[in-house]
């Protein structure tokens, strides 16, 4: 048998994400899910939606009962913003898990390299400008954000990767630094001459899912399904890293190229999620560290749960935000920092009894 | 055949020149120890040679350009144990020292059987198999260094570079880690190159020391021909006294 034996005789095996854990990240986000799809200002009933959702499978024939209008608010409002809200908590969480590890750093989320700034900067010059109003098939908003979303990581990345006396980590983050407050004045300077727009600008800033559609759900998948497929691949190298970035080397891994391939993925995968959904915070910190906590710091259980458990979390805040002053939202961004934070603080006083 | 060849090489760390044309020689299956006072150059030239920093000259491992070979193919002929490992708190021995196996994956691969057999014979050849399932971070200094090492070991490379590996441990861990790596390195017909202060510790276990002073090799051979009070004394500007014993010179400090 191939693993090693101690005293006791039993066995140790490399760390791996076992079954179990599986199987209750893939519950978590069947049951969101379906609370997602269940609940909201139109009542539908859990048994109608089970049926409903039976009906797409071939071969399959009930009669739920729903309405057409019915039927469109599950298909058409519900389940697109369910899956954008899977879509957009896994990026995020994941992205934020891979920031934490590839600059060792526990504060580190997905914005730290500047990706809020630059989107919220990009966003509020489409919004002041105008310059969608009547075009109605395509938005500006989010292509601006995406856009000064990537100009400001890669500003970020150009100003901090030079070879000096930093180590590429600190100067990363601290190049981060400039450049977000950089983006975060010129935005504050523009929104300020055009109060009339400031309302548009600071739902935005908080972000919500409340928009979706089957349109944002076909732009953004791509993207997603890509970051979070090479981040999951390099969810190995991340432990890496783990041991600092000498000894990595010298175990024999190209350092600065696989940060390189993180960095990228999982800004460019935030970047498509704040074009959509505007900047969610929180998300980001909480969600891997949670899992950090209670399954064990190895990257290669942390980056899976975190796709499942990332896409579990921003469900239940969207409901949430959906629910609690209905039939108005609240803002998603209050709500994952209102319930992630009290959460988190759980987390981590268990973490600290055991 | 040589294992380590060294010709010229030279460093400059923040504008200051560290090595200055250091010659070093290592046969296969060879032991040399690099001796010297603090800031000599010793770490720097073990990071060089391991291809961590760059240099220029000529460093050849097995052969093979050091410059030349990329981070994965340079991990396959060189393993190196650094001054001072970053410990990752929260990970388990058995994890820890399959990192040493990265260089032997592609992208898409995960670890086999093969990698954790190899974990498993590095941590038995080290003595630490009932460690696997500790958590590194909760080890003492000499167990630590025994993982240490176990991960360089299961790089399953020809050449050991060992940057102080008995500076935190006292006499006895000394003594068991040095006995351990010097009889892998017979079993295996490995290649060390090892700093150490402990001067008395250094002649006993190498077949051959190197007095680095200023970022220059001032004495090679043998440890009787690089102890000698007049080396050691003018160089470490310590009073000392060298006492010769069947098995190699004793150094002892003199009071004032």
């Amino acid at each position: 048998m191939i693993a090693s034996t101690n005293d006791k005789n039993c066995v140790v095996k490399p760390v791996a994400l076992n079954k179990l854990q599986l199987c209750l990240a893939v519950i978590a986000v069947l049951i969101t899910a379906f609370a997602g799809l269940v609940f909201g200002p139109a009542d539908l009933g859990m048994r109608a939606v089970i049926q409903e959702l039976l009906n797409r499978l071939p071969l399959v024939d009930f009669d739920s009962g729903l309405s057409s209008r019915q039927q469109a608010i599950l298909f058409e409002i519900r389940l697109p913003r369910v899956v954008l809200g899977l879509l957009v908590g896994s990026m995020l969480a994941t992205a934020g898990g891979a920031y934490q590890g590839v600059f060792r750093n526990p504060l580190a989320d997905p914005y730290l390299l500047g990706v809020a700034a630059g989107a919220g900067f990009g966003a509020t010059l489409a919004i002041v400008s105008g310059i969608g109003d009547g075009l109605g098939f395509l938005d500006p908003v989010p292509l601006a954000a995406f856009a000064g979303a990537l100009i400001a990581v890669a500003l970020t990345y150009t100003v901090g990767s030079g070879r000096g006396r930093l180590d590429q980590v600190t100067s990363l983050v601290l190049a981060g630094v400039a450049v977000a407050s950089f983006f975060t004045a010129v935005q504050t300077f523009v929104q300020q001459r055009e109060s009339e727009t400031i309302r548009q600008v600071y739902f935005f800033v908080l972000g919500q899912l409340r928009t979706a559609g089957w349109d944002e759900v076909t732009l953004l998948a791509p993207y997603t399904l890509i970051c979070i497929t090479v981040i999951f691949l390099a969810r190995r190298h991340l432990d890496v890293l783990t041991v600092g970035d000498e000894e990595a080397g010298s175990l024999g891994l190209n350092v600065r190229r696989m940060r390189l391939v993180i960095v990228v993925a999982a800004s460019l995968g935030t970047a498509a999620s704040v074009a959509v959904s505007g900047l969610i915070g929180f998300v980001g910190v909480i969600v891997p560290h949670a899992i950090r906590l209670i399954f064990g710091s190895s990257y290669r259980v942390i980056i899976p749960l975190t796709i499942f458990f990332g896409g579990a979390f921003l469900v239940i805040a969207d409901l949430v935000a959906r629910l609690i002053l209905q039939p108005a939202e609240i803002p998603i961004g209050v709500v994952t920092a209102f319930l992630g934070a009290p959460f988190f603080v759980v987390v981590l006083r268990t973490a600290w009894k055991n | 055949m040589k294992a380590i060849d060294c010709k010229n090489v030279s460093v400059t760390l923040g504008g200051y020149e560290v090595l200055k044309g250091i010659d070093l020689e290592v046969e296969v299956g060879g032991w040399t120890t690099i001796v010297g006072p603090n800031g000599a150059g010793k770490s720097t030239l073990i990071r060089a040679t391991g291809g961590i920093i760059k240099s220029s000259g000529n460093i050849k491992i097995i052969d093979k350009n050091v410059q030349d070979l990329k981070h994965r193919e340079l991990a396959k002929f060189v393993a190196v144990v650094s001054q001072k490992p970053i410990i990752p708190m929260g990970m388990r021995v058995m994890d820890y020292v399959l990192l040493g196996r990265i260089s032997h994956l592609g992208f898409f691969e995960s670890e086999g059987e093969r990698d954790v057999e190899t974990v498993v014979l590095s941590l038995e050849s080290l003595d630490a198999s009932h460690l696997s399932d500790r958590f590194v971070g909760t080890l003492s200094g000499g167990e630590k260094q025994r993982v240490v090492v176990a991960r360089a070991l299961a790089q399953s490379s020809p050449v050991l570079l060992l940057d102080e590996p008995t500076t935190a441990l006292d006499m006895g861990h000394q003594q068991e880690t040095l006995e351990l790596i010097n009889q892998l390195r017979v079993e295996r017909n490995l290649t060390v190159l090892a700093t150490m202060h402990d001067l008395t510790l250094a002649g006993r276990y190498s077949e051959h020391l190197a007095m680095l002073v200023g970022g220059k090799i001032v004495a090679e051979g043998s440890a009787e021909e690089v102890l000698t009070e007049s080396l050691v004394s003018s160089h470490y500007g310590a009073r000392v006294k060298v006492i010769d014993d069947k098995d190699g010179p004793i150094v002892v400090p003199l009071p004032s």
